[in-house]
C-alpha cells in the first residue's frame, strides 16, 4: 500500500491537465446529462460531461499506474529514474535541461579537484600550520609584539625599505661584498641576495621561538611539580586536621568563600512598588466601596438566596503587632516594668481565665492603662502564638463585655474607660466574630428577659439601665446595623422596640433613657432607612408629653404614652419664662438614671433641652422616611400635634428653626401615589406553529430521528457508494489489464510471425543463392 | 404564718412553755366541760383565750371551741327553737337541764360571734382557723338544726352563719382575697355554693342600696373574687356533694334553682356601677365561666352592650360576650360591625387583650357574605394602623389582610389596581370617617403595607413584600402568631441555628463610643457632662 499515496498524487497531477476549450466546444465530445427538475439556487456540477475526455484521462491514468506495475510484475529488482525533475511537471523542460547541465557541472568540478595538488597544501606561517594556529590554543605573550617591534634592525629596515630594484642599499652592499667575496667566490646574483636575506631572518624568528618554547615548556613543568607538591602538602595538613576535627572540611580560601558569598548574596529582587498615596488612598476607596457593595447586598437580603458571601477580615500579623515599637516606646513601660516584678512574672500578660481575673487586671488603672493592658493581652495571646489563645481571647471578650456593663452601672458611670475599651473590644470582635456575635447575643437576651419578665407580672417594665443601653451602642458599632437580616442587630432592634412600646415615661430620668433609645434607633436604621413605628410613637408620645393643654387632641398617641393622666405633663415648663436663659448642651449618659436637677430652672432646662432633642430626632426620621409611600401618614400625628398644639408661637426661639425644618418636610412631602399593581410577570410564550427546520445531512430517504441514527444511516449509504465505485473501479482496472495482455499476446505473435517469415525469408534466399549457385556450377 | 412565728422567735423559750401548757390546759378544760356540766363555767376561760392577744393562743382556744361545740352539737346539749333570754332563763323556772342547754346555747352563740370577728383578724392563721371553725359549726347546725323545723326545708339549712359569714367575706375594708380561694373549697359543696349565692345576693343589695350605688372598690372586689370563685355545676348529676346530708336539702338545690340563684346573683352585681379595671376582669371571664351557666343569657344584653359602647379595651372584651349571644342566642346587634370598625385604634395593638381581639374579629370577618365595602373598610383601616403598630402586631395584622383579601377576592383592587391613566392619586380613604360605608377605603389602595416593605424586621418585610405578587389561595392561618410576644420574636432570632458561614461585621473601625452610625448619639449625648 505504499504506492497509494502516489498514485493519488498522478491520479491529481491527471486530472488536473486542463481539457482545452477546443474539447470542450465539440459537440461530439459533449454529453449532457438531463436534469429531471429544476432546482432554484441549485448549483450542479455534473450538467455536462466529457465522456471522451474521461475516458482518455482514466486510461492515461491506468497506463501510468496500473500498468507499470503491472510490468513490474515478478521482477526482483526495478528500475528507478532518478534523473533530476524526471517526474515533475512543474518544471518546464527548458529549465528541468538547464538544471541537469549545473548540477553535472558541479559533480564534474568536485572530481577535478580530487586531482588538484595545490588545494591539498598547508598554509602555514612561521612553519606552522595555519589551521593550528587559527585555533589560538598556544600563549602568545603580549610581549612578543614588543620583541619583534626590536627587531627592527638596520639590515631589516635596509632590507625592507631600501627601495625597489636598484635600492642604494644593497647596491653597497653588493658592491661591499663584492669586494669581500671577490676574494673567496663569485659575487652572489641578487636573487641569492635576498634569499639569504630572508633565511638569515627566518632562522634568527626560529631560533627566538624556540627558546621561548623552552621557557614556556619549562614554566609548565614547575608549575606541574609545584601541583604535586602542593597537593602532598595539602593532604598533609588535611590529614593533620582529620584527627583533630574529623568532620571539618578542608578550609575555604578566604577570597572563595568571599565569592560565594557575593553569588549567594541576596540580590535585589524586583519589589513591589512602593505605592504612593493616591494609590494607597484608592485602594483603600475600592476595598471600602466592596464592603459597601456587600452591605447593600446584606441590606436588600438578597444573602438570604444566594448564600454567598464574601467575609472580609482585617488580618495582622501577629509577629507584626507583637513587635510593634509600641511595646518599647510607650509611657506605659515604666508600668510594664512595675508589673514586671509584681504582678505577672515577665513581660506577658496572660489571658484572664475568668471576669475576677480580667477585674483585678484592670482594677485602679486610668482608662488609658486599662485600654492598653487589654491591648498588650490580646497581642500577647495572639491565635498564632499559641493553639488555646482563639479561645482565651474569646473568653476575653465576653469578660470585657462584662465588664463595660459593670463600669456603666457604678454610681458614677465610668464611661470614658468603656470608650477606651472600645477599639479593643472591636479588635477582639473582627478576631472571632461567632463567638462575639454570641456573647452580645446572650447579654442582650438576659437584658430582654428581664424586661419580659417584668411585663408578664407588671404590664410594663422600667427602661433600661444604662448598660444595657451602652450594649445596644456597642452592637450597633461592632455588627451592621444594616443588614436584612443579622443574628446580632436584629434582636436589638426588637430589644428596641420593646423597650419603646413597654416602658412607661415616668420621670425625666426615663424620658432622657427614652430619647437615648430613640437616638440608637435612628443611628440603627440611618443607614438602611427601614421603618420603625415605635420610634415615631415615641417621639410623638414625647412631644405630646410636652403640650400643656390635653383637649381636644387632633392625633392619637400609642402606648406607652397616655392622652392624660398621671406623668403625662412631664416635659412642660413649669415657668415659660425659664426658655430665656437655656442653652443646649449635650447630655450626659448618665442623665438616663440620675438626674441632680435641684431648682425648677434646672429642671425646666433639662425639659427644653429633652425636647430639643426630640425635635431634632424627629427630624432626622423625616428625612430617612422621606420615601416611604405612606410618608404623610406616619407624620400626620406629629404634624397636628407640631402645628395646633406646640405650634411656632408657643416654642422657645431656639427651636423654631427645627420646627419650621420639621413642618416643611412634612408638608412638602408627596401624598399622591401611584397605585398599586403587582409585579409584571413575565408573559408565558405561545406556542408557535412555525415550520420545524431541520439541518439535512444527505439527501434521500431519512431513517431513524436520533442524530446518531442518522450519521449511521449516513455512513451506512456513503459506504455503500465507494463499495460500488470500488468494485467499478476494479473491474475497470481488470478490463484494462486484460486488454493489455492480449495486447502483448498479440504482439507477441506479431513478433513471431515477423520472426518466422523472416527466417523463411532468409531460409528462401539461402536456397535460393545455393540453387543459383549450383545452376552456376552447373553450367 | 410566717410573720407571727418571727415575732415569737425572742421569745420563744417561755412564751413556748406558757403556750404549751395552755394548750393542754385549754384541751384539758374542754375534756371536763364535756365530762360533765359541773366544769360548765370554764368554759369562760376558752372564749376569753379566744379574745387573747397572742395568735397561737387564739388558734389553740379556736380548735378547742371546735371541738367542744360540735360535740356539744352532736350531743345535742344546745338549745333548740327560740332562745330566751339567758337571765330570764336561769332566774326562770324551767328545768335545770334546760338552763344549762339555754346557757351552752348563749355560749355558742358569744363564741360564733367571735369567730365572725375574727375574720377580719390582721393574721391570715387566724382567719383561716375561724372560716373553718365557722364551716364545720354551719355543718353540725346542718345535721342538728338549732331551729324548729316547723314547715321549711329551708331552715334545716344554717344560712344564719353562712349570710354571716359571707358579709363578713366582702369586707369593705380589707382585700380577702386569700381567705376566699380559702373559702372556694367550701364552695364545691353545692348547698354551700348555693346558700353563698343567695346569700351574696342579698348582701351586695344591701350594702350597694346603702351606699347609692357609688364605687366600693375593695368590696366590689371582693365580691366579685368569690364570685368568680363559684364554679357552677353544668348538669343536675354532678349535683352529689353536700354539706348537710337530706334529701329535702337536696331537692330544694336542684339545678335550675342553682342556676337561678347564680343569675341573680350575677345580675344583682352588676347592676351597680364597676370600677374600669373590674369591668375588663370580668369580661375576661364573662364569655366562658358566666354566660353559659345562666338560666336566661339573653338578660345580660343590657350589660354587654352597654360595657361594648365604653370603648377601648373593654369594648374589645365585650366583643367576646356579645358573640355568644349573637351566636348563639340570636342577639341581632344592630351596627355591630360600625362599632367593630371603631374599635380600631391604634391601641389595639398594643393592649394585652390583643390576642383575644384578633382571634374575634378573625371570626367576625370571616363571613363571606359581608358587603365589599365593609371588608375594604377594615382592611385599609388595619393597614392604617399597622404604621403604628410593633413587630409582633405586624405579624399578625399582614396575614390577617392578606386572608380577608382572600376571602373577598373583590377586594383584589386594593393590592392590584392596573388603570389606564398612570397618573398618582391622593389616598381617597377618610380615617376620620365612622361608617365604613363613607370612607372610600375600595377607592385606595393599600400603601400602607409597601411602606412596611421598608420594616425594621425581616419576618414583617417578608410578609409585606407578599403583596407584589398575587396572593396564593391558601388562607394563612394566624392562631400561632396570636400570642407571640416581642420577646418571643427575638429569642427566634436569638435561637435561629447559625448557617456555617460567619457573621458579617462592621467594617468601619469603631473608635469612640459615641460615634457611628450618623453620629446622633454624639450630637445629643456625651460620656460625661461638663460639669
Amino acid at each position: 500500500m505504499g504506492k497509494a499515496p502516489k498514485k493519488r498524487s498522478l491520479a491529481d497531477k491527471v486530472r488536473k491537465t486542463k481539457t482545452n476549450a477546443a474539447i470542450k466546444n465539440n459537440p461530439f465530445e459533449v454529453k449532457i446529462n438531463r436534469k429531471k427538475f429544476d432546482v432554484l439556487g441549485r448549483k450542479t456540477k455534473h450538467d455536462v460531461g466529457l465522456p471522451g475526455v474521461s475516458r482518455s484521462k482514466a486510461i492515461n491514468k491506468r497506463k501510468e499506474t496500473l500498468l507499470k506495475e503491472y510490468k513490474q510484475k515478478n521482477k526482483a529488482s526495478k528500475f528507478v529514474d532518478r534523473r533530476l525533475g524526471e517526474y515533475d511537471a512543474k518544471i518546464a523542460p527548458e529549465d528541468k535541461i538547464l538544471q541537469r547541465f549545473a548540477l553535472e557541472r558541479q559533480r564534474i568540478h568536485e572530481k577535478k579537484d580530487m586531482y588538484n595538488l595545490n588545494e591539498e597544501e598547508e598554509l602555514t606561517h612561521y612553519g606552522q600550520s595555519l589551521a593550528e594556529m587559527e585555533k589560538f590554543n598556544d600563549m602568545v605573550n603580549s610581549d612578543d609584539e614588543s620583541e619583534e617591534k626590536g627587531l627592527l634592525s638596520a639590515e631589516l629596515t635596509a632590507s625592507h625599505f631600501g627601495g625597489g630594484g636598484g635600492g642604494g642599499l644593497l647596491r653597497k652592499k653588493t658592491s661591499g661584498e663584492q669586494q669581500q667575496e671577490d676574494g673567496n667566490q663569485r659575487a652572489k646574483s641578487r636573487q641569492e641576495l635576498i634569499e639569504e636575506l630572508i633565511q638569515k631572518s627566518k632562522q634568527e624568528k626560529r631560533e627566538r621561538q624556540v627558546r621561548k618554547e623552552e621557557a614556556q615548556e619549562l614554566t609548565e613543568k614547575l608549575d606541574q611539580e609545584w601541583k604535586s607538591i602542593q597537593a602532598l602538602m595539602v593532604k598533609k595538613t588535611a590529614k593533620a586536621e582529620h584527627t583533630d576535627k574529623p568532620e571539618e572540611k578542608p578550609k575555604l580560601d578566604e577570597y572563595d568563600m568571599m565569592v560565594r558569598e557575593l553569588g549567594f548574596e541576596m540580590k535585589a529582587q524586583p519589589s513591589e512598588k512602593m505605592k504612593t498615596p493616591e494609590e494607597l488612598a484608592k485602594e483603600e476607596k475600592e476595598k471600602l466601596q466592596k464592603l459597601e457593595a456587600d452591605r447593600l447586598r446584606r441590606m436588600m437580603g438578597e444573602e438570604e438566596e444566594t448564600k454567598a458571601q464574601s467575609q472580609t477580615r482585617i488580618k495582622t500579623s501577629a509577629w507584626n503587632l507583637f513587635l510593634s515599637p509600641l511595646i518599647f516606646s510607650d509611657p506605659f513601660f515604666p508600668l510594664v516594668g512595675f508589673l514586671f516584678y509584681n504582678f505577672i512574672k515577665f513581660f506577658f500578660f496572660l489571658a484572664p481565665e475568668s471576669y475576677e481575673d480580667l477585674k483585678d487586671l484592670l482594677c485602679g488603672h486610668t482608662p488609658e492603662n486599662q485600654r492598653l493592658i487589654v491591648a498588650r493581652t490580646q497581642k500577647c495571646n495572639h491565635p498564632s502564638l499559641a493553639v488555646g489563645n482563639k479561645l482565651k481571647l474569646q473568653k476575653l471578650f465576653g469578660f470585657l463585655l462584662e465588664y463595660i456593663g459593670e463600669l456603666a452601672l457604678r454610681t458614677s458611670p465610668e464611661l470614658t474607660a468603656v470608650d477606651k475599651l472600645l477599639p479593643e473590644l472591636y479588635a477582639l470582635c473582627q478576631m472571632s466574630p461567632e463567638a462575639a456575635a454570641a456573647a452580645v447575643q446572650l447579654v442582650l437576651a438576659d437584658a430582654a428577659h428581664s424586661m419580659e419578665e417584668q411585663i408578664e407580672v407588671k404590664g410594663h417594665a422600667p427602661f433600661p439601665t444604662l448598660d444595657s443601653l451602652i450594649y445596644l451602642k456597642l452592637t450597633a458599632l461592632l455588627f451592621p446595623t444594616s443588614d436584612f437580616r443579622h443574628p446580632v442587630t436584629t434582636p436589638a432592634l426588637l430589644y428596641i422596640s420593646l423597650a419603646l412600646t413597654k416602658c412607661p415615661v415616668r420621670s425625666l430620668q426615663d424620658a432622657t433613657a427614652g430619647l437615648l433609645l430613640c437616638c440608637l434607633a435612628v443611628e440603627y436604621v440611618s443607614f438602611s432607612k427601614r421603618f420603625l413605628p415605635e420610634l415615631i410613637n415615641f417621639l410623638t408620645g414625647s412631644l405630646h408629653l410636652a403640650v400643656r393643654d390635653k383637649t381636644s387632641l387632633g392625633y392619637t398617641v400609642a402606648p406607652p404614652f397616655r392622652r392624660a393622666g398621671k406623668c403625662s405633663d412631664l416635659l412642660v415648663l413649669s415657668d415659660p419664662e425659664s426658655c430665656r436663659s437655656w442653652r443646649k448642651k449635650p447630655l450626659p449618659l448618665s442623665a438616663t438614671r440620675c438626674l441632680e436637677l435641684k431648682s425648677d430652672l434646672d429642671r425646666d432646662h433639662h425639659r427644653l433641652t429633652c425636647l430639643s432633642v426630640c425635635l431634632d430626632l424627629v427630624k432626622r426620621c423625616c428625612l430617612l422616611y422621606n420615601d416611604l409611600p405612606s410618608f404623610s401618614h406616619i407624620f400626620q400625628p406629629v404634624g397636628s400635634l407640631l402645628s395646633k398644639h406646640l405650634s411656632i408661637q408657643t416654642i422657645v426661639c431656639l427651636l423654631q428653626e427645627l420646627h419650621r425644618e420639621i413642618m416643611d418636610a412634612i408638608s412638602s412631602a408627596p401624598t399622591t401615589h401611584r397605585r398599586l399593581v403587582f409585579n409584571k410577570k413575565k408573559p408565558i410564550p405561545l406556542k408557535l406553529l412555525t415550520p420545524k427546520i431541520v439541518e439535512v445531512l444527505d439527501y434521500g430517504k431519512k431513517r431513524g430521528c436520533t442524530r446518531e441514527e442518522r450519521e449511521k444511516e449516513r455512513l451506512k449509504h456513503k459506504y455503500k457508494k465507494e463499495f460500488k465505485g470500488a468494485l467499478r473501479e476494479i473491474r475497470k482496472d481488470s478490463r484494462f489489464l486484460a486488454r493489455e495482455k492480449l495486447n502483448e499476446v498479440m504482439n507477441r505473435d506479431a513478433e513471431r510471425k515477423r520472426k518466422v517469415k523472416e527466417l523463411f525469408g532468409s531460409l528462401a534466399t539461402q536456397e535460393g543463392e545455393w540453387k543459383a549457385l549450383k545452376k552456376r556450377k552447373r553450367k | 404564718m410566717a410573720p407571727s412565728k418571727k415575732r415569737n422567735v425572742n421569745s420563744r423559750n417561755t412564751s413556748e412553755n406558757v403556750s404549751k401548757a395552755a394548750k393542754l390546759d385549754l384541751e384539758g378544760v374542754v375534756d371536763r366541760i364535756l365530762e360533765s356540766r359541773k366544769h360548765a363555767n370554764d368554759i369562760f376561760d376558752v372564749l376569753e383565750s379566744l379574745q387573747s392577744e397572742k395568735e397561737r393562743d387564739v388558734v389553740s382556744a379556736l380548735d378547742a371551741c371546735c371541738r367542744l361545740f360540735s360535740t356539744l352539737l352532736e350531743r345535742k346539749e344546745l338549745f333548740v327553737g327560740k332562745l330566751p333570754a339567758e337571765d330570764e332563763a336561769l332566774s326562770g323556772e324551767s328545768s335545770a337541764e334546760d338552763k344549762c342547754r339555754i346557757f351552752m346555747r348563749h355560749r355558742y352563740n358569744a363564741c360564733v360571734e367571735i369567730l365572725l370577728e375574727h375574720l377580719n383578724h390582721e393574721q391570715f392563721a387566724v382567719k383561716e382557723s375561724a372560716l373553718c371553725c365557722l364551716m364545720k359549726f354551719a355543718a353540725g347546725q346542718g345535721q342538728h338544726p338549732l331551729e324548729d323545723l316547723e314547715w321549711s326545708e329551708h331552715h334545716s339549712f344554717p344560712r344564719g352563719i353562712i349570710l354571716a359569714v359571707v358579709e363578713n367575706l366582702t369586707s369593705k375594708t380589707t382585700d380577702n382575697t386569700l381567705l376566699i380561694s380559702r373559702f372556694q373549697e367550701f364552695l364545691e359543696m353545692d348547698d354551700v355554693r348555693y346558700y353563698v349565692m343567695s346569700a351574696l345576693r342579698e348582701s351586695v343589695g344591701k350594702v350597694m342600696e346603702k351606699n347609692k350605688g357609688t364605687l366600693l372598690p375593695v368590696y366590689q372586689n371582693n365580691v366579685f373574687t368569690l364570685m368568680s370563685s363559684i364554679s357552677m355545676p353544668s348538669q343536675q348529676s354532678e349535683l352529689t356533694n353536700f354539706m348537710v346530708k337530706l334529701e329535702a336539702m337536696a331537692r330544694s338545690v336542684s339545678i335550675q334553682n342553682h342556676k337561678r340563684a347564680f343569675e341573680k346573683m350575677w345580675l344583682g352585681f352588676l347592676k351597680y356601677k364597676l370600677p374600669s379595671n373590674m369591668y375588663k376582669k370580668l369580661l375576661v371571664i364573662l364569655h366562658d365561666s358566666i354566660l353559659p351557666h345562666m338560666s336566661k343569657p339573653a338578660l345580660m344584653i343590657d350589660f354587654l352592650t352597654a360595657a361594648y359602647e365604653v370603648g377601648g379595651a373593654i369594648s374589645l372584651l365585650a366583643l367576646n360576650g356579645l358573640f355568644v349571644l349573637i351566636h348563639q342566642h340570636n342577639l341581632d346587634y344592630p351596627d355591630f360591625y360600625k362599632k367593630l370598625y371603631n374599635l380600631l385604634e391604634p391601641t389595639v395593638f398594643h393592649v394585652k387583650y390583643r390576642a383575644r381581639f384578633f382571634h374575634l374579629a378573625n371570626l367576625f370577618l370571616s363571613s363571606s357574605h359581608l358587603p365589599l365595602y365593609l371588608v375594604a373598610a377594615f382592611t385599609k383601616r388595619l393597614a392604617r394602623l399597622a404604621l403604628t403598630a410593633p413587630p409582633t402586631g405586624l405579624l399578625i395584622v399582614l396575614p390577617f389582610i392578606y386572608n380577608l383579601i382572600r376571602r373577598h377576592p373583590s377586594c383584589r383592587v386594593l393590592l392590584h389596581k392596573p388603570s389606564t391613566e398612570d397618573e398618582p392619586v391622593e389616598d381617597p380613604y377618610l380615617m376620620d370617617e365612622e361608617d365604613p360605608a363613607q370612607c372610600r377605603a375600595l377607592e385606595s389602595s393599600l400603601w400602607e403595607i409597601k411602606t412596611l416593605q421598608k420594616h425594621y424586621h425581616p419576618d414583617v418585610a417578608k410578609a409585606a413584600m407578599m403583596i407584589s405578587t398575587p396572593l396564593s389561595e391558601q388562607e394563612e392561618d394566624i392562631s400561632e402568631l396570636l400570642e407571640l410576644t416581642t420577646y418571643e420574636l427575638m429569642e427566634r432570632d436569638l435561637k435561629k441555628p447559625q448557617d456555617k458561614k460567619s457573621i458579617p461585621l462592621e467594617f468601619e473601625t469603631a473608635t469612640q463610643l459615641l460615634k457611628g452610625g450618623g453620629d446622633v448619639l454624639a450630637h445629643h449625648f456625651c460620656l460625661v457632662s461638663d460639669e
